[in-house]
């Protein structure tokens, strides 16, 4: 489960911005810009896309519009043959800034995937092991302002597993993290991966978090947002691309796509 | 707790000071040592005791049916949009109306008795609080609304577990404000057909000429206004979550 096909999907927003940005500007002030340009993707049941692009290209709303928080212009999302109309606790959206809900306890955010569950015992396994998983243990009693940044983003995913959705999306889950808890969390997530095998979207603009991570790469261009390249990666964890020269070249590559000649 | 003692005995010693080199007499500006006499004589009689309970009562009746009309028409006022701008324009018109204008309409309605102090004080609260709670729910974090739809939340979780806990801190706040105006104004509301309640017992010693029972009043308002203040700041320490620094 967890196979994902977009087709043909577009979306405009209306320009807010009061004047031009400059003559080359194409966005009039008023008119509708168009953020998605008939998007066509697939993803394949359990792999891990990571979705690469300037800032503003459009990928938090291809996740948004994914996720069924927004919808799409034109074209659709079909998730296992069934058409996205909405949110639904089978695709989980794990937010960039903290989605948990300050006023409950670790335990009782975990809790909210697990609602459905009628036996009282069950339901507390589920809580416990999905804590466990993400090495909360001993937190569960904590509310999020009590824990560190790393520490909610965990708590988050614990409550987005406990749902056991198809398909996991995540919008830079990295963000605002601090240099030891991103990396730590970069691999518990590739870990996670590696055992669920759940369909998992991660939108970064971090090109190695995408070349540790992703079993597909894929690009998105600026204005409109069009694909500029998907690629599926067939390389083991865990990955080093300094190590790996094919990697390393895709490295350079990704580097160039995104207007940078001289990667470090 | 020696800060506010030594200021409370300062501001004892001026009055003392000036009731004795006012020049005025002891009728018309008593000293403290007077009004304590007085207060004593108030409290031995029981009327003292018998006037507080009375205000006490017409606040908490028109502060507590503000709070059950207020807040969930404050919810539907900041989360519907059609009400908001149905009823907006109505609540900010009658807002600013003080509550002592509406003395001659609520004479007139409730008769003489505890209705129409109570009608005054529940008006009193029910705007700030309308207003405070629409303001809460209106700008609660949308990102908690997109994990209620994500979970699959029905409308009654989506209250009790979203928007009920999101608005709670500052509501509190609201409440405790509120408190604070209604006892401003059942003093204004017992100076008419009531004859019972601290407003009254101020009134009535007006009449008798006695200044120090006019004080003893106004220390009682004071007194207890730092006592219901101090206890709807403790409705905040209620539940942890609420001490959230978020």
């Amino acid at each position: 489960m967890g196979h994902i096909l977009i087709q043909d999907v577009c979306k405009s927003y209306p320009n807010r911005r009061l004047e031009r940005r400059g003559p080359r500007d194409p966005y009039l002030p008023g008119q509708m810009m168009q953020v998605l340009d008939h998007i066509h993707l697939e993803f394949l049941e359990g792999e891990m896309v990571c979705l690469l692009g300037p800032s503003g290209c459009g990928k938090s709303t291809l996740l948004r519009i994914i996720a069924g928080f927004d919808r799409p212009l034109s074209g659709e999302v079909i998730i296992d043959g069934k058409k996205v109309v909405g949110p639904s606790p089978n695709h989980i959206f794990v937010f960039q800034h903290s989605g948990l809900l300050p006023w409950m306890t670790v335990w009782q955010n975990v809790e909210l995937g697990v609602r459905n569950v009628k036996d009282i015992q069950t339901r507390r396994e589920k809580i416990q092991e999905n804590i466990d998983l993400v090495e909360l243990t001993d937190f569960e009693q904590h509310y999020p302002h009590q824990l560190s940044g790393g520490m909610q983003r965990r708590a988050e995913l614990a409550r987005a597993l406990a749902a056991n959705p198809d398909v996991l999306i995540m919008d830079e889950p990295f963000n605002g993290l601090d240099f030891l808890s991103h990396m730590k969390i970069r691999e518990e997530i590739v870990n996670m991966h590696e055992l669920l095998r759940k369909t998992t979207l991660v939108v970064t603009h971090d090109i190695d978090d995408a070349l540790l991570m992703g079993d597909r790469i894929v690009v998105m261009g600026n204005k409109p947002t069009q694909v500029k390249l998907n690629r599926q990666l067939d390389f083991p964890h865990p990955r080093d691309p300094k190590k790996n020269a094919a990697l390393s070249d895709l490295r350079d590559e990704l580097f160039l796509m995104l207007g940078v000649s001289y990667a470090v | 707790m020696v800060l506010p003692l030594l200021a409370l005995t300062v501001v004892l010693l001026i009055w003392e000071l000036t009731a004795r080199h006012s020049g005025w007499s002891e009728q018309v500006f008593p000293s403290p040592s007077k009004v304590m006499r007085g207060m004593s004589e108030l409290i031995a009689s029981g009327a003292l005791l018998q006037h507080s309970i009375a205000s006490l009562f017409r606040v908490t009746a028109g502060f507590y049916l503000a709070v059950i009309f207020a807040i969930p028409l404050g919810i539907l006022l900041g989360r519907v949009e059609t009400f908001s701008l149905m009823l907006n324009p109505v609540i900010q018109f009658l807002r600013p109306i003080s509550p002592l204008a509406w003395i001659p309409l609520a004479v007139l309605w409730f008769g003489i008795g505890d209705k129409p102090a109570v009608f005054l004080i529940f008006l009193a609260c029910f705007f700030p609080l309308v207003v405070a709670t629409a303001i809460a729910a209106r700008s609660i974090n949308p990102i908690f609304f997109q994990v209620a739809a994500n979970f699959k939340f029905n409308r009654w979780e989506t209250i009790t577990r979203i928007i009920l806990p999101a608005i709670m801190l500052n509501v509190l706040t609201a409440l405790r404000l509120t408190v604070g105006i209604g006892w401003l104004v059942v003093v204004a509301a017992e100076m008419l057909a009531v004859r019972s309640g601290l407003g009254y017992l101020i009134l009535d010693s007006r009449n008798a000429l006695r200044m120090d029972y006019v004080m003893v009043g106004m220390m009682m308002i004071g007194l207890i206004g730092i006592v219901l203040d101090y206890l709807m700041q403790q409705l905040a320490h209620l539940h942890p979550s609420l001490l959230r620094t978020q």
